[in-house]
């Protein structure tokens, strides 16, 4: 999804969480659920992006770290971290994929109108893995393009 | 409605094509049999029938004049020959467009029907046939019925009348009365004694009966055809005559409720039919009594019948668990109720090979024609089943491997001669079980592969180097690598180099393996293994540090305890003695990257792929278990190592391993050491 797709409707719900101290922010229509920290099963090889699966309901669904994706450093876990079940686009197809965030903050809706293209030379990600950004309460508030990321992580090269 | 009938119809001619297909180029090697004449005659019957009926007439007038001939054939006024079957095939290639309406600006469709026109000896066949719609058994009856009637033989009358929802189901009166004219039907008046008045009127119903007057030499079989396909309450009266010997115990009153499934004729208490109860038994007898099922319904079973066995796993948990003993029995039966059902349902998606082989036939035919390489196509085993998604995705591979047999392993009939084998190559297509598995070999006998040439091609398009050490069987797998094509000059069959590894793409998706053997010039063989099923495996469940993985059970021969000798790792000595023969075995622990040390009595589970066997090392063996198989996701189907995941009864995940992968990994490792650990999960 590209930011001008995005302007092209006047207002956007989003869902906001945290990786590590950064405040990112998801479409809400793609949010399945929200799912408390349960046992993942680790898959040999698949390496460090995505590196397990997790049982959500009978589905066998991966498990995206995507701290390491955007090079956030790991911190603590605390009582807040949570698992969150993804509608997402790999490769053209419709899948569904879990991250873990460290906290879930709010349900908001916000005027496309102050989301801002990221400034090439302005962040640490490649840009293609970023929608836009805006500026929320408490500092500037990422939105990355999961299709893009996923996708590229489909073609990782695994061990 | 109408949409949805024509689609059932558009199917229906897909199956009949496949069907008459195969007869005809059956009756290439078996010309004289009149089984298959039959059954080609009745497939475009039944197309020209249904055709009719929704109203394809330019479809129905076509096979019509198709039918002509092999009607012709069938009285033994023809012989088959090869031009006849060249324009038959022709003719049968003409129907799909037929069936799409699509125009024939070139004119083929007139080519090919003055062709087989000309084949009955250049007789006006169509001004004849005009207007006979069911020659079945009209051959003798049609001609002579005119002349019945006005010699006064006595005649027959017959009323119908289209029942409840025939209108809506698509039947078309005009059509049967159309039909029945072709039967000499004469006087033929409208019944308007139960039309309603226009308040009540119905317009799905038709209120509108028919009467009319049909030569005594017509036959309640005749007219039955008639209504095959239209639901119609008919009746046939009148006197018996020695046309119609068929009827002449039925008369003088039959009437039939002919239903669209003909086969269950209902015939009025005190008259028995059973002549025509016969034909119709003759007429579906290989069709059996099978339902149409659309594809969805059946995956759709199979992941209701997944989860039941999940569930059913989890129960049988609990109940051991509890250690109630009449949960335990409960929970046993549970088990062998889901078995039965999961069997049951597997058998339903089980498809023979044969409806894929028609398809091959065919190119077989036209390739050895357009290549000038004449060749006999044998198959066998064409009963062997698969799961109809494998069916599905196995059509392309096969097609690939055929056309590159007769493209490239097959010489050309002067060269054949000069080998000293026969002018005729052999292709053939064997399938059968083995096991677990289905085996599909594509043999040829033609020139065979050189190792040397493969070789030197490889190194000369940088797809190996030339210190490469290689098996044979490893430079003959280098035809499946992107780029690589041996064909000196590209063809517009193949050559293009992309079709291979194709080949290999879809096989390995279907968790299957190839294996190519040949011997320069005596032939080629490409073996393609293949799963039963994609769906539920037996599978054994195991331990590592901790985590669980499923070993496919069908893969499993054995499993003996590692000797203590063996504990500590070592490169160059993880090979067992198992009762003579030496085997290669994976620590898993190592493989998986495992953290901790492993307790004492670790495992070694012997598998099997192909030929090959390697031992897999493991802490625990847990037990089998109904396992319910999962794709992995894009995200880690790159990880060769493992062909899916499962669910366990506790409701936590177990990873399926690929035994082909971990067999071919043991092979590099022996041959490698030093590359083996990267190459371990590539």
């Amino acid at each position: 999804m590209t930011i001008h797709h995005l302007k092209e409707d006047r207002q956007i719900t989003l869902v906001t969480l945290s990786l590590g101290k950064q405040v990112l922010a998801i479409p809400a229509v793609r949010l399945r659920e929200i799912l408390d920290p349960m046992p993942v099963t680790r898959v040999p090889g698949a390496g460090p992006l995505v590196p397990a699966v997790l049982n959500v309901r009978g589905t066998v669904v991966p498990l995206a770290n995507l701290k390491q994706v955007l090079r956030i450093p790991e911190t603590e876990a605390d009582d807040r971290r949570r698992i969150l079940v993804l509608d997402v686009t790999i490769a053209g197809e419709p899948a569904v994929v879990a991250m873990e965030a460290d906290a879930v903050h709010e349900v908001a809706t916000i005027e496309t109108a102050i989301i801002e293209p990221v400034p090439a030379t302005a962040s640490a990600w490649p840009p293609e893995y970023l929608t836009g950004l805006y500026r929320g309460g408490a500092g500037f508030v990422l939105m990355p393009d999961l299709d893009q990321i996923l996708s590229a992580l489909a073609q990782r090269p695994m061990a | 409605m109408m949409d949805d009938m024509t689609a059932i119809f558009r199917e229906e001619v897909r199956d009949l094509l496949e069907s008459l297909e195969r007869g005809l180029l059956d009756l290439k090697s078996r010309p004289e049999d009149m089984g298959l004449v039959n059954q080609v005659f009745r497939d475009l019957h039944t197309v020209k029938g249904s055709g009719a009926m929704f109203g394809f007439s330019e479809l129905a007038a076509f096979i019509h004049e198709f039918e002509t001939v092999f009607d012709q054939v069938r009285s033994g006024n023809l012989a088959i020959g090869p031009e006849l079957l060249r324009l038959a095939l022709a003719a049968k290639d003409e129907i799909p467009g037929l069936v799409e309406g699509e125009a024939d600006p070139e004119g083929r469709r007139v080519a090919i029907l003055s062709g087989l026109q000309g084949l009955l000896g250049g007789g006006p066949v169509a001004a004849e046939a005009e207007v006979a719609a069911a020659p079945a058994e009209a051959g003798a009856g049609e001609a002579d019925a005119g002349e019945a009637v006005a010699a006064g033989e006595g005649v027959m009358r017959l009323s119908f009348r289209l029942s409840g929802a025939a209108l809506a189901m698509g039947a078309r009166p005009e059509i049967v009365l159309d039909e029945l004219r072709g039967l000499g039907a004469v006087a033929v008046e409208a019944d308007l004694a139960d039309v309603p008045p226009l308040d009540r009127l119905d317009v799905e119903a038709c209120a509108i009966g028919w009467k009319m007057v049909l030569p005594a030499s017509v036959t309640a079989a005749q007219v039955e055809e008639v209504f095959l396909f239209v639901d119609a309450e008919w009746s046939l009266e009148g006197a018996a005559t020695e046309a119609a010997p068929a009827v002449a115990e039925a008369a003088p009153v039959a009437a039939a409720k002919a239903a669209p499934v003909a086969a269950g004729a209902v015939v009025k208490p005190e008259v028995k039919v059973e002549a025509k109860v016969e034909t119709k038994s003759d007429a579906k007898s290989d069709a059996g009594a099978t339902i149409r099922v659309p594809a969805e319904r059946l995956d759709a079973l199979m992941d209701a019948v997944g989860e039941l066995v999940t569930a059913e796993a989890r129960l049988t948990q609990l109940a051991r668990d509890l250690r109630d003993p009449a949960l335990i029995a409960t929970a046993e039966q549970i088990t062998r109720l889901a078995g039965g059902l999961r069997d049951a349902t597997m058998t339903m998606r089980m498809v023979p090979m044969r409806s894929l082989v028609g398809r091959f036939r065919r190119l077989v035919l036209d390739l050895s024609d357009k290549l000038g390489k004449p060749v006999e196509f044998r198959v066998t085993g064409e009963d062997t089943e698969l799961d109809k998604t494998v069916i599905e995705k196995l059509a392309d591979p096969l097609v690939h491997v055929l056309r590159n047999a007769l493209d490239h392993g097959m010489e050309l009939p002067d060269a054949r001669v000069a080998a000293g084998k026969p002018r005729e190559g052999l292709v053939e297509l064997v399938a059968e079980h083995a096991g677990a598995e289905v085996l599909i070999k594509v043999r040829d006998d033609g020139k065979g592969m050189d190792p040397a040439k493969l070789r030197e091609k490889a190194i000369a398009k940088g797809i190996i180097t030339p210190e490469a050490q290689m098996t044979e069987a490893q430079i003959f797998a280098l035809i499946f690598e992107p780029g690589f094509s041996t064909a000196e000059a590209v063809t517009d069959l193949s050559g293009r180099g992309v079709g291979m590894d194709v080949v290999r793409r879809t096989i390995d998706a279907l968790r299957g393996t190839i294996q190519i053997d040949s011997a320069l010039g005596r032939g080629t063989t490409v073996t393609l293994r293949l799963p039963l099923t994609l769906a539920i495996i037996e599978g054994l469940q195991i331990e590592v540090a901790g985590e669980q993985y499923i070993l496919p059970m069908p893969n499993v021969q054995e499993i003996v305890e590692l000797p203590p000798e063996k504990v500590e790792p070592s490169r160059t000595e993880d090979f067992l003695d198992v009762r003579g023969g030496f085997v290669p075995f994976l620590r898993l622990r190592q493989l998986f990257d495992c953290a901790g040390e492993p307790g004492p009595g670790q495992n070694v589970v012997i598998v099997r792929a192909g030929d090959a066997r390697v031992g897999i090392v493991v802490d625990r063996i847990i037990g089998t278990n109904q396992t319910v198989i999962k794709q992995m996701s894009k995200l880690h189907s790159g990880v060769r190592a493992l062909s899916g995941a499962t669910l366990l009864g506790n409701g936590s995940i177990a990873l399926i391993l690929d035994v082909g992968h971990l067999v071919g990994m043991s092979r590099q490792q022996g041959e490698a050491p030093q590359a083996a650990r990267q190459e371990v999960l590539a």
